[in-house]
């Protein structure tokens, strides 16, 4: 069980982004590098075309559609989306690949944006907290936050929910003690983990019920 | 309105806001994530800053050359915050700082800033006094009664050594502003015009500071903030980095300028809570009486020299106590308040070593704690101590789960219990709001507070609905700039009694001038009406009444702008100060992995009048999972030699998840005695006695006392070698 930020036993090869699920894929099982993350993402890729130093145009898939923006190729996805694109839902936080205040759903899958660059985000369906709500509807995990009173300052909230999204996205039926191991690539400094427990069962229920996930 | 009206609470049965717990008014917006914070903010023209700081514990700079930095194309400022000369006394010291078009720029340019260092001789370690030397300064010996006299006639003395390290604060927000200083023509500054966006615990004095130092008028200088991400106490005044920011700011002509710390640089300078270790000495009689208590205290601030928690904790009428306390200045970060400054740090040594002496006189703690309550300081807590140790005792399951020291199970795996507790003012801060009530029924609450993440919007709203008769959607409310009647900073637990109480008083005088506009309507004098479920109506005859609409048109073209002022004195029996507190936590720790695990963790927490239970309960779980994490995980490491911090970041210095946190149990002490007391702050009497009673549960559990947090593998099998040798 677990999210895709979390090494799991025995080490399967992933296409995962995250910094924490790389290391564990080196440190569990001496496979998984070479057969796994970087070889599938070397066949998957095109030979890139090569960009930079200086700034390049790109095209990033936000929620759906479509948007320029010109970069630096050390930009991050996370910087990308904050500095250049006025998207502040996603914070940076560690900008270290630990405390997953800047997760966005990238593929299907839950990655730091801050261990990204935006320019290898290129192709990739990125869903990002801005995108989540339905019109006015907020999002069942969205909701179920502010009903379990799974927030404080609320700074590590929007990294929480798309991870609590995306963790439910593969586990819809998640146990409490799923969600503390799924859920262990957020840190939040306020202690909101009794709500945030709270909320991800009442969101899982609500997400089943179809009404909006 | 001759008299002075009646701002009393209306009586727990009659409250139909006050004491419900509504939702957080701000968690749609945080929860999708649309609430800017000031780190969000993204004002025209923006510059994004970075910060070149020390590499070196402690240095002088010989020369800088900005040249190269300032040649990089976007570069559009640079600031030389620590001119050749400059002695810097801690790694992390700010050096110099460029404004660039992008962040990415503007870090570049930071590193083609040549600094030349002479590397000076630093201290770091604090842990042991004897390696100190001349950097610590030993304060006044502290007697009280015959110290001497009542360990010699004591019938068990008990002595143990007990430590707690530094920690950072690791807001998740970095400390920082987006600043624009736009220079006027006018001389001495005054056409110059700021505007701000802090990452600020203290909106309404920030401008006040900021203007003394950068010698502007606090009158040109706008602060504005919406949401910050974390304080715990270290985010008051405007910073070093504001200044800096500032410079920037008009030497880029006026452009905005983004400054915010990395994380490095924000774990290493922007706020820790000092270390306190001490050698204690417990004399009493076999009862579990203390009678003696010594304590010899020290700890390290930072460079400047800070005092050490002072003990014995809560038990302060203890009568024969010995005590010194001894500052230790390192070359490291200056520490900053933390939620209860030195209180978690005194809890924890004062704790441990009531659990120590328990165990040396053959006695359940719980009953040596409730015995030594007699030391309260004040009388009225001792039964209230008393009360919240048997209530914390039951919903721990005590009596049938604690056991003994050494007879916690044969297995590897043994499972204790330990107590701590925890007292703290939080008497309100001095506090003005305005309400105003339009002819089209609309309110308006101004005060020019903040909200942490505590809840402050939400109370204030209840308050007002409460008082107004209205329902929670049909009150605005406008905080968060420095235009606003002015409230306090929000810390030591002050915000909550102070907004309660001017918006209480506020909304009691607006709504006494509704009533003196509408009475001749309903044919009664002003005092006879109350507002009720949106209706304005005469007390005792429910048939004359008229909407809160129909009300406010009577107002023609008037509004109502009305003040409430709390001056620190004047609440009545509003607010008051003084919680108490018990937690008890429940542990196992594996003895052959040295891995210490939550099971669960009971809070009993008073804090008087509870204006939302929801938001209170989640203050104090929040507090106890900060406080699980510096009991079992947090520490700042330096490397002596080096004096270079190993951990400024978020992966070595590890914060509490969500698994690591077992399941707490939180039990407002909601009852009318304590209610008859009055708004009472919550921010920090629930963070102090976390490390008092994870400490304790882990010497319960394993027989041998870890003296020193966090409770990591290394130092739990390190004492249970130290048992066994």
């Amino acid at each position: 069980m677990g999210s895709k930020k979390d090494s799991e036993l025995p080490a399967k090869p992933k296409t995962g982004f995250s910094r924490r699920g790389f290391l564990g894929g080196v440190g569990l099982g001496g496979g998984a590098l070479g057969t796994g993350l970087l070889e599938n993402e070397a066949i998957a890729a095109p030979a890139p075309a090569v960009a930079g130093p200086g700034a390049a145009p790109i095209t990033l898939t936000l929620n759906g559609k479509p948007v320029k923006v010109t970069v630096e190729p050390r930009v991050t996805l996370v910087d990308a989306l904050r500095n250049y694109l006025d998207m502040t839902g996603a914070k940076r936080v560690c900008d270290r690949g630990t405390c997953g205040a800047c997760t966005v759903i990238m593929n299907g899958k839950t990655v730091y944006s801050c261990t990204v660059l935006a320019i290898d985000a290129q192709g990739k369906n990125i869903e990002t907290i801005e995108g989540l709500a339905t019109g006015n509807n907020m999002h069942p995990v969205s909701k179920a936050f502010v009903d379990n009173d799974a927030q404080q300052c609320g700074y590590c909230t929007p990294g929480f929910v798309m991870a609590c999204k995306g963790f439910l996205d593969e586990h819809p039926n998640p146990t409490e003690a799923d969600v503390n191991h799924g859920l262990g690539g957020n840190l939040c400094r306020c202690g909101t983990y009794m709500g945030i427990r709270k909320a991800v069962l009442q969101a899982a229920k609500e997400m089943k019920g179809g009404k909006n996930g | 309105m001759a008299n002075t009206p009646d701002y009393s609470w209306p009586p727990m049965e009659k409250r139909k806001m006050i004491g419900q717990r509504f939702k957080r008014l701000d968690g749609p917006v945080k929860s999708t994530g649309r609430a800017k914070y000031s780190s969000d903010t993204r004002p025209k023209d923006i510059l994004f800053g970075a910060y070149l700081t020390s590499p070196h514990a402690h240095a002088r700079v010989t020369s800088i050359d900005t040249s190269e930095a300032e040649k990089i194309p976007g570069v559009k400022s640079v600031h030389v915050a620590a001119p050749a000369g400059t002695e810097l006394q801690y790694q992390g010291w700010e050096v110099a700082a460029v404004a660039a078009t992008t962040e990415e720029i503007a870090r570049e340019a930071t590193r083609r800033i040549k600094v030349d260092y002479e590397v000076l001789p630093h201290f770091v370690k604090d842990e042991d006094l004897a390696s100190a030397g001349s950097r610590a300064k030993q304060g006044g010996e502290r007697v009280v009664g015959d110290p001497d006299k009542a360990f010699q006639e004591a019938e068990a003395v008990c002595e143990g050594q007990y430590g707690i390290p530094v920690v950072y604060h690791s807001c998740l927000e970095p400390h920082g502003q987006i600043i624009q200083w736009r220079a006027g023509s006018e001389p001495n500054n005054a056409g110059d015009q700021i505007m701000v966006w802090p990452s600020t615990q203290n909106v309404p004095a920030y401008a006040n500071d900021l203007g003394t130092r950068l010698k502007v008028p606090a009158a040109n200088i706008k602060v504005k903030m919406d949401y910050i991400g974390g304080g715990f106490g270290s985010k008051f005044n405007p910073d070093a980095w504001a200044i800096v920011g500032a410079e920037l700011s008009k030497k880029a002509g006026g452009r905005p300028v983004h400054l915010f710390l990395d994380r490095a640089t924000e774990q290493m300078i922007a706020g820790n809570r000092p270390s306190a270790y001490s050698k204690i000495k417990v004399g009493g009689k076999k009862d579990g009486t203390i009678t003696a208590f010594e304590a010899f205290t020290w700890g390290t601030g930072g460079f400047a020299a800070v005092n050490p928690a002072a003990q014995p904790y809560i038990m302060t009428k203890i009568p024969n106590v010995r005590e010194t306390r001894t500052p230790v200045s390192t070359n490291t970060g200056t520490q900053r308040a933390w939620r209860a400054p030195g209180n978690q740090q005194a809890s924890y040594l004062t704790c441990c070593a009531i659990e120590d002496f328990a165990h040396k006189v053959g006695l359940d703690p719980l009953e040596v704690f409730k015995t030594n309550a007699q030391y309260a300081t004040a009388d009225a807590r001792v039964p209230l101590y008393r009360y919240q140790l048997d209530k914390a005792a039951e919903l721990s399951e005590w009596k049938k789960l604690w056991k003994p020291r050494g007879k916690n199970g044969s297995g590897p795996v043994k499972r204790g219990l330990g107590i701590g507790w925890a007292a703290w003012g939080g008497m309100g801060h001095p506090s003005q709001c305005r309400t105003v009530i339009n002819p089209d029924g609309g309110v308006s609450i101004e005060i020019g507070t903040q909200d942490l993440g505590t809840g402050t919007r939400t109370i204030i709203t209840q308050v007002a609905a409460e008082t107004l008769g209205l329902q929670m959607g049909q009150v605005k409310l406008v905080i968060g700039t420095n235009d606003l009647p002015p409230d306090g900073g929000s810390g030591g637990s002050t915000t909550v009694g102070g907004v309660s109480t001017s918006t209480r008083k506020s909304t009691v005088n607006a709504l006494a001038k509704l009533f003196e506009t509408v009475a001749p309507s309903l044919g009664a004098e002003p005092d006879q009406l109350e507002a009720v479920d949106g209706n304005i109506r005469v007390k005792g005859t429910p048939g004359k009444s008229m909407t809160w609409a129909a009300a406010c048109r009577k107002l023609g073209t008037n509004k109502i702008s009305e003040m409430g002022t709390f001056n620190g004195r004047d609440g009545g029996n509003l607010l008051t100060q003084g919680a108490g507190g018990v937690q008890i936590a429940d542990v196992s720790v594996d003895t052959e992995t040295g891995i210490v695990k939550m099971n669960r963790y009971v809070a009993v927490q008073d804090c008087g009048m509870v204006i939302n239970p929801r938001l209170a309960e989640s203050q104090v779980f929040g507090a106890i999972i900060m406080g699980i994490g510096t009991a079992l995980l947090e520490e700042r490491v330096i490397d002596g030699p080096t004096g270079r911090t190993l951990n400024p970041d978020m992966e070595w210095y590890k914060l509490a998840g969500i698994a690591d946190v077992g399941n707490i149990i939180v039990h407002m002490d909601i009852r009318k005695e304590n209610d008859d007391r009055g708004i009472i702050g919550l921010g920090e009497p629930p963070a102090i006695p976390i490390c008092a009673a994870v400490g304790n549960a882990v010497a319960n559990a394993i027989g041998v006392r870890v003296p020193t947090m966090p409770m990591t593998p290394d130092r739990v099998l390190a004492a249970l070698e130290g048992r066994n040798a």
